[in-house]
C-alpha cells in the first residue's frame, strides 16, 4: 500500500516550502509573442507577469509571494523583473494582507494577494465576507474592492487536515464574491487575468494537485505532465477567460457532470471508466455561474451527477443539485446524484478513501443511468 | 506536580464605580497642562516611550494655553473648531430627538468626544482618507459635509446617499475623505493601513487617519494593523479613542488595567502619543505631529486619546445599568466644548453671548436641515426604490439577482 501511496508525483507536488526542489522549480515566463506549453503553475505566473506589465496598479503580496517568488513558485521572479513595492512578502497574517489589500483596492490600487493554502483563509473571512464582499454594496458603489486573492487548494496530495481543504462553498453563500477554480493552464491564467480586471472582489482557488500535471484521481498510475495536453498550451501575451462561462470538456449524450478543478479530470476518467458517454462541464467559476450552459446540457441528457472535492453537507453541490432540478425537473430522468468528500474533516492516512476518486464517479454514472437505483 | 503557596485564581477586572457608587477617578494618572516634553515629530520612536505613558495636555484649569504643545492656533481657527463641535452635539442631541420619537430605528451619540473628530477632520484635508468608527460624525461636520444628507441616511429615505442600506449613523462619503462606516470592529484599521501602503507604493503624498475604540483594539485587526504599518511604514495616524467604556464593559477588560493603550505601539516599534481628549488644542497638536511625521515618510503614529463617553453607548442602552449616573460630570478632564469655550473667552476672542449665539445658530441649521430631511421623509415614510435593493452586489447585475428583482415584482 505505502509504494503505490506515495508515487513520484507525489513527491514532486511539494506542499510545504522546504519541499519544493528548487533546481526544478518552474522557470518564470519568458516575455515574447507566441503560444508556449506551461504548466499551472507557469500559466498562474505568466498571468501576473504580463498583467503586471501592462498596469501599474497591479501588485501581488503574500506570505514569501516576494523574493522567494511563493512555496508553489506562483510568483517566482516578479519581484526580479517588477522590483520591490509591486511584488512582496507579507507577515503571517492572513486577515492583515487581505485587510490591507481591500484598502488599496479602496483606493485605486488592484492587489492580487496570496493565502499560502486555503485551509488559512479562514483568519481573512472577516475581511471576505464583511468587508470586501460588501463594499460596494454598502457604501453604494462608491467604494469598490477589486481584489484578487489567490489560494491553492483541493486535496489529492496526502496534506491532511490543513493542506487540502475545498472551502469554495464558505464563499459562494457570500453575496458580492465571485468564486472562481481553474482545472487547467489555459484556464487558470485567462481566469486570473479576468479575475484581476474584474471590479468586484475575486476569490481565485487554484487546485495544487493540478500545478504540475492533470490529475485524474487514478493515484497508483504514473502522473502525466502537462505539456501532453493541448490546455497546456498558453499564450505568451496577455488574454481573459470570461468570468461565468463554463467550458464543455466532453460532449455527452447520456449523463451531465458538472465538476470544477481536479474533479474535472476525475470526472473524464469517471466516465471512462462506467463506459457511459458522459458530457464534462468544468463550470470554471462558480459565481457568476454560467446556468445557460448546465441547463442546456442537463435538458439534452437528462440527468446530472455533481463531483466536488469538498464535504458534501452544504457544499456547492447542493446549490447545483437544487438549480438543476427547479430548472430542469421535467427533463430528469433519475435523480440528481452528488459525488463529494465525506462529511469529515480531511484525514491524512485515508486519503484516497476520502477523495472521490474514478471509481466513485463511476458508480455514480452507473446508478444515475439505473434511473438513481 | 509542584504546589502552589495559595490556590490560584482568576482575577476579572472591575471598574472603580457601579450604579449607586460616588465616582471614582483618583487612580488617574493626569499630568498638568503644558508639563510633557514635546519630541521632533521625526524622532526615533525608541526615544520616546515614555510619551506613552504621560499625557499631553495644552489647557489649563483657567482656559490658558501652555507648553511645547500649543499649536497656537489663530482665534479664527479655534472659533471655527468650537462652532463644528457645537453644531456636533446640537446634531447628537436632534438625532437622539427624533429616534425617541420613532423617526429612526438607532443612533449614537458622540457626546464628551466631539474636539477628537472635529480637531482631526479640521487639520487633514478630505484627501486624506479616514476610516472612522461609528462615533466621528465630527469628522464629516467638520468637513462641512450636508447635515441633511447626514439625516438622509439616518432616516434611509429616497435621498440616503446609501441607498437605506446601512443601519443609520454609517455613513459613507468618498468626497469628504470618510471611508464606509462597517459594523464589525476594528476591520478599517489595517484597511486604512493598506490605503497608506498605495498611496506610497504611488509615490502620492496623501494620508489616511483611522479611529478605533478603546474596546474594539482587543480585536486582531488592532494586532495586524499595527504589524502591517510598522512593517511597510505606512504613512497612516492610527488613533485609539479610549472612552473608558465599551457599551458595558470598562476599559480594563480590554486591558487598560495592565498599561495604557497607547504604549501597545511600543511593542511594534511604532511612535506612541497619548493626549487628553477633550482638549482641543491637545488633539490639535498631536495629531500635527503625527501628520508631520507620516507626510516626512517616517510612518505611523499611534494616538491615544484620553476621553469619557458621556452619552449612552447607543439609543439601545442604559448606563445607568452599569455605571454611576454622575460619573460623566466627574470626569477630570471636562467637556470639550466647555473648555475650548473657555480658552477663546480668556483670550478675548468669545464671550458667553457668541457661545449661547453659537449654540442657537447650530440648532437652528440642525432644524432646517432636519425639515427639509423629514420633508423627504423620515425611516418607513420614504425610501429609495425596492429596485435599488438589488443594485451594487456587483458592479454588473448577476442573472441570480436579475431572476430574484423580477420574483419581488420590480
Amino acid at each position: 500500500m505505502s509504494e503505490q501511496t506515495f508515487t513520484e508525483a507525489d513527491r514532486n507536488d511539494g506542499i510545504e516550502p522546504d519541499m519544493v526542489d528548487q533546481d526544478h522549480a518552474p522557470k518564470s515566463t519568458a516575455a515574447g509573442s507566441g503560444t508556449v506549453p506551461m504548466n499551472m503553475i507557469q500559466a498562474l505566473n505568466s498571468a501576473l507577469d504580463t498583467k503586471m506589465a501592462e498596469d501599474p496598479n497591479v501588485l501581488s503580496f503574500g506570505e514569501d509571494a516576494g523574493y522567494f517568488g511563493g512555496v508553489f513558485r506562483v510568483t517566482d521572479k516578479l519581484q526580479e523583473k517588477h522590483g520591490l513595492t509591486r511584488s512582496f512578502d507579507a507577515p503571517i497574517s492572513e486577515c492583515g494582507i487581505v485587510a490591507t489589500a481591500i484598502g488599496m483596492g479602496a483606493y485605486g490600487l488592484r492587489p492580487v494577494v496570496e493565502i499560502q493554502f486555503a485551509d488559512y483563509i479562514y483568519p481573512a473571512y472577516d475581511q471576505i465576507v464583511s468587508e470586501a464582499a460588501k463594499l460596494r454594496y454598502r457604501s453604494a458603489g462608491m467604494f469598490t474592492s477589486p481584489i484578487t486573492v489567490r489560494s491553492p487548494y483541493g486535496g489529492g496530495i496526502f496534506g491532511g487536515q490543513t493542506h487540502s481543504q475545498s472551502p469554495e462553498s464558505l464563499f459562494t453563500h457570500i453575496a458580492g464574491l465571485k468564486v472562481v477554480v481553474p482545472s487547467n493552464p489555459y484556464d487558470a491564467k485567462g481566469l486570473l487575468t479576468a479575475c484581476i480586471e474584474d471590479d468586484d472582489p475575486t476569490i481565485f482557488f487554484e487546485p495544487k494537485r493540478l500545478y504540475n500535471g492533470p490529475f485524474d484521481g487514478w493515484h497508483e498510475k504514473p502522473v502525466s505532465p502537462w505539456k501532453a495536453q493541448e490546455l497546456a498550451q498558453v499564450p505568451t501575451e496577455k488574454y481573459t477567460v470570461p468570468l461565468g462561462k463554463a467550458r464543455i470538456m466532453k460532449e455527452g449524450a447520456d449523463v451531465t457532470i458538472l465538476a470544477w478543478g481536479t474533479m474535472v479530470w476525475v470526472s473524464l476518467a469517471g466516465g471512462e471508466h462506467a463506459g457511459v458517454d458522459a458530457e464534462v462541464i468544468d463550470l470554471r467559476s462558480l459565481v457568476p455561474l454560467d446556468i445557460e450552459a448546465i441547463e442546456a446540457s442537463v435538458k439534452k441528457t437528462g440527468r446530472c451527477v455533481i463531483v466536488h472535492e469538498a464535504p458534501k453537507t452544504s457544499g456547492y453541490g447542493a446549490e447545483l443539485s437544487a438549480l438543476v432540478q427547479e430548472r430542469c425537473f421535467y427533463h430528469l430522468e433519475a435523480p440528481i446524484a452528488r459525488v463529494c468528500g465525506w462529511d469529515t474533516p480531511y484525514p491524512h492516512a485515508f486519503e484516497w478513501e476520502y477523495f472521490p476518486g474514478p471509481e466513485r464517479v463511476a458508480e455514480a454514472l452507473k446508478s444515475t443511468m439505473n434511473g438513481g437505483r | 506536580m509542584k504546589k502552589n503557596t495559595k490556590p490560584l485564581s482568576l482575577r476579572v477586572p472591575e471598574p472603580s464605580g457601579r450604579p449607586g457608587d460616588t465616582p471614582d477617578f483618583s487612580h488617574l494618572k493626569l499630568d498638568a497642562a503644558g508639563a510633557v516634553a514635546r519630541p521632533d515629530a521625526l524622532a526615533d520612536p525608541h526615544e520616546m516611550r515614555d510619551m506613552a505613558f504621560r499625557l499631553v495636555r495644552v489647557l489649563d484649569d483657567s482656559g490658558k494655553a501652555v507648553g511645547p504643545w500649543d499649536p497656537k492656533l489663530d482665534p479664527e481657527t479655534l472659533r471655527r473648531g468650537l462652532k463644528a463641535m457645537v453644531l456636533t452635539r446640537a446634531f447628537d442631541d436632534r438625532m437622539h430627538r427624533a429616534h425617541r420619537q420613532g423617526k429612526t430605528s438607532f443612533y449614537m451619540k458622540c457626546t464628551g468626544e466631539e474636539a477628537i473628530a472635529v480637531a482631526q477632520g479640521m487639520i487633514l484635508p478630505a484627501e486624506d482618507m479616514g476610516f472612522p468608527t461609528y462615533r466621528q460624525q465630527g469628522l464629516l461636520i467638520a468637513r462641512g459635509y450636508p447635515l441633511v444628507d447626514m439625516m438622509n441616511q439616518i432616516y434611509s429615505n429616497a435621498s440616503d446617499p446609501i441607498k437605506g442600506r446601512q443601519l443609520p449613523i454609517m455613513y459613507s462619503s468618498r468626497d469628504y475623505g470618510f471611508f464606509t462606516i462597517s459594523g464589525n470592529l476594528g476591520t478599517q484599521v489595517p484597511q486604512a493601513v493598506g490605503w497608506a501602503m498605495a498611496s506610497a507604493y504611488k509615490g502620492d503624498d496623501r494620508l489616511a487617519i483611522s479611529w478605533i475604540g478603546d474596546g474594539a483594539t482587543a480585536e486582531g485587526d488592532f494586532h495586524n494593523a499595527l504589524t502591517f504599518a510598522a512593517v511597510y511604514r505606512a504613512p497612516v495616524i492610527l488613533n485609539i479613542v479610549n472612552n473608558q467604556w465599551a457599551i458595558s464593559s470598562f476599559q480594563g477588560i480590554a486591558g487598560g488595567l495592565e498599561t495604557t493603550f497607547a504604549s501597545k505601539a511600543i511593542g511594534y516599534g511604532l511612535p506612541a502619543l497619548r493626549v487628553d481628549g477633550n482638549d482641543f488644542l491637545a488633539v490639535w497638536a498631536a495629531t500635527q505631529w503625527a501628520e508631520e511625521r507620516a507626510r516626512a515618510n517616517r510612518g505611523a503614529t499611534v494616538i491615544e486619546l484620553f476621553t469619557y463617553r458621556g452619552a449612552p453607548h447607543s439609543t439601545s442602552d442604559d448606563p445607568s445599568r452599569y455605571r454611576p449616573g454622575d460619573e460623566h460630570e466627574k470626569w477630570p478632564l471636562g467637556d470639550p466644548i466647555a473648555r475650548l469655550k473657555q480658552h477663546l473667552i480668556a483670550l478675548g476672542e468669545w464671550s458667553d453671548e457668541q457661545q449661547e449665539a453659537a449654540e442657537k445658530d447650530a440648532a437652528e441649521q440642525v432644524r432646517a436641515a432636519g425639515k427639509e430631511s423629514e420633508a423627504i421623509g423620515t425611516l418607513g415614510q420614504s425610501r429609495p426604490s425596492v429596485k435599488t435593493m438589488f443594485e451594487d452586489v456587483f458592479a454588473t447585475e448577476d442573472w441570480r439577482l436579475v431572476e430574484q428583482r423580477r420574483e419581488v415584482g420590480v
